[in-house]
């Protein structure tokens, strides 16, 4: 031990940072290690690029940019999906925050159940899921076409605004939800809050916008973030259901205009990077502010 | 917990008004879950009954014929298929994935390190249709680098398993990433230290110290990855058609009417194989959470 300290000791007390005691080599290797995962990670989306912007016959085009708006469907899928988006985060939000609060508040008891039922859909594949749903809408014209249920099946199928898939949606944004939410809930004294408010005299709709929400913003603001990105995102359900919102549409024009779908491809990429870059500037506001 | 419930007796009775409040709050909170419990019974909790009668009757009338059916041929091919290729992408994307969090987390500059964790978050989403595009874009039949590079003349496909599995990569690295980083975290640099001080060499500090503090969260993190791939099927439908048997795209085609008019309840029975493969890999992750989660402090 004697022996060891004095060549341990200049290592450890003139060194900044811990892997000073093998400077070289490990320096080669995380800098081999970065630039194959930015090679990995930045080619397709260069590659696409390139793809985009080359014809074959005329050189560099932008056409492929701007036939995205003019592009048949393009607007009428979108806002399918941002509709779907707003349905399903209000649908969601709506829901899952009373329950989380009782849970805290009132019925700790129930939390296993939630937790279960908050994580049953990442364990089950959405495909699996579409086939539930798509056997019971079969019973619609089978089995129920003389009951009242069957204007039911009926109209949450409109292909107008499929209020099916926003059920469908709420089920698979449940995790990310519960888990935004629950790191929100958890960084907040809920119980004191609450009580206090109750014993100032506050009704609970009072407590719930005046004290809850504003101490819950980016715990809401990434859960509804998260939704966005999932709805906007979504293919399997809506495809298999038969409707057309905007992940659906990009695979239906790319047999005819290859290059349009990589472009509208790689605007939505963007388009997500924006509303992470959003979130997690949101996230920081929030943690240094408090 | 102990002490709120002894402060709100005191606390309560000496507003009469407020205690009334009070209980009416406790009954309030049982309401407050129902309608979320509720939603939950019907939206996901008849389709569920459904999948499992559908699976479990064929022509009216309880069967397993289904499920046989489900476990031969090229649907057994398709479903061991799936298993083969996400276990490929767990494994290769677990291991990739934590070597890059290392050099992450190793690096003085936090710039670098939010980047990464950034750009994660946004890849580990970007599954599905936009992802296969930009791979077709980039490797595929007329890809800007199949044909920059002449890949084709080579024999590269990018619609073959190993073409799918680099795909899934893409995704599922960033994934391990962010599922990583937290653990690394947490390996302190004082436990190297001592290590170090005790005379451990780098390569006995990994096996006696850091990997077996880190087996949980890689084990968790292999678990997320399978059942990301096990269960991806935009993607694999964008890229691949049916070129590559993937028990996802035979579920589809069945829902569809694709192959054969009645095989409905085949695609009930397949999705109720997936949920077992899904549920056996996701039961090994719950207690692993559980474990990992004591390091994560």
């Amino acid at each position: 031990m004697a022996a060891l300290t004095p060549t341990v000791l200049p290592d450890v007390t003139g060194a900044p940072a811990p892997q000073t005691g093998r400077p070289r080599r490990v320096r080669v290797w995380r800098g081999v290690v970065l630039t194959v995962a930015a090679l990995y990670f930045l080619t397709p989306l260069l590659a696409s690029f390139v793809f985009t912007v080359n014809d074959p016959t005329a050189g560099f085009t932008l056409d492929a940019y701007q036939e995205i708006f003019s592009a048949e469907g393009f607007v009428q899928s979108l806002l399918l999906s941002l509709g779907l988006a707003v349905a399903t985060i209000v649908t969601v939000l709506v829901l899952t925050l009373p329950a989380m609060l009782a849970v805290r508040l009132s019925a700790p008891r129930l939390r296993p159940v939630m937790e279960v039922l908050c994580t049953l859909p990442l364990v089950v594949p959405p495909i699996t899921f579409v086939a539930g749903i798509s056997t019971v809408l079969r019973w619609g014209p089978d089995y129920l076409a003389t009951t009242p249920f069957y204007q039911t099946i009926i109209a949450i199928q409109d292909p107008a605004f499929p209020v099916v898939l926003v059920v469908a949606y709420v089920v698979l944004a449940l995790p990310f939800v519960y888990r935004a939410l629950d790191a929100g809930l958890g960084a907040m004294d809920v119980r004191t809050l609450v009580e206090a408010a109750r014993n100032c005299g506050a009704s609970w709709p009072h407590v719930m916008l005046r004290v809850i929400i504003p101490n819950l913003r980016s715990g809401l603001a990434s859960a509804s973030f998260l939704t966005l990105a999932l709805v906007l995102g979504e293919y399997t359900v809506a495809r298999l259901l038969g409707y057309q919102p905007f992940p659906v549409w990009i695979v239906t024009i790319s047999g005819s205009n290859a290059p349009l779908s990589v472009a509208v491809s790689i605007f939505s990429l963007l388009f997500a990077w924006l509303l992470l870059l959003v979130l997690s500037t949101a996230g920081t506001r929030q943690r240094s502010g408090s | 917990m102990a002490d709120t419930r002894s402060t709100a007796p005191v606390g309560l009775p000496a507003r009469n008004p407020v205690r009334a409040g009070g209980s009416r709050a406790r009954s309030k909170g049982w309401t407050g879950a129902l309608p979320l419990l509720v939603f939950v019974g019907l939206a996901f909790g008849i389709p569920a009954l459904a999948l499992l009668g559908g699976a479990f009757t064929s022509n009216g009338s309880p069967s397993l014929a289904n499920l046989t059916e489900s476990l031969r041929g090229a649907y057994l091919t398709a479903l061991l298929s799936s298993v083969k290729l996400s276990a490929l992408v767990a494994v290769v994307g677990a291991v990739l994935g934590t070597f890059l969090a290392q050099a992450v987390v190793t690096s003085r500059f936090r710039a670098l390190r939010d980047a990464v964790l950034t750009a994660s978050g946004v890849l580990a989403n970007f599954g599905g249709v936009p992802l296969a595009f930009a791979w077709i874009a980039t490797l595929g039949n007329s890809g800007v680098l199949t044909t920059r590079l002449g890949l084709g003349d080579h024999g590269w496909s990018l619609y073959s398993f190993w073409g799918l599995a680099l795909v899934y990569l893409y995704f599922s690295v960033p994934l391990m990433v962010l599922v990583i980083v937290p653990a690394l975290d947490g390996l302190r640099p004082q436990w190297r230290e001592a290590a170090q001080n005790n005379g451990a060499s780098a390569w006995q500090f990994w096996r006696y110290v850091g990997i077996p503090v880190l087996t949980p969260s890689l084990l968790g993190g292999v678990v997320l990855l399978f059942g990301g791939a096990f269960a991806a099927y935009a993607t694999a439908a964008a890229m691949v058609g049916t070129v590559v048997p993937l028990v996802t795209l035979q579920i589809a085609d069945a829902l569809t009417g694709n192959v054969l008019i009645g095989h409905e309840n085949v695609a009930l029975a397949l999705s109720f194989d997936m949920i077992v493969v899904a549920g056996l890999v996701m039961a090994v992750y719950l207690p692993l959470q559980r474990r990992s989660a004591r390091w994560l402090r």
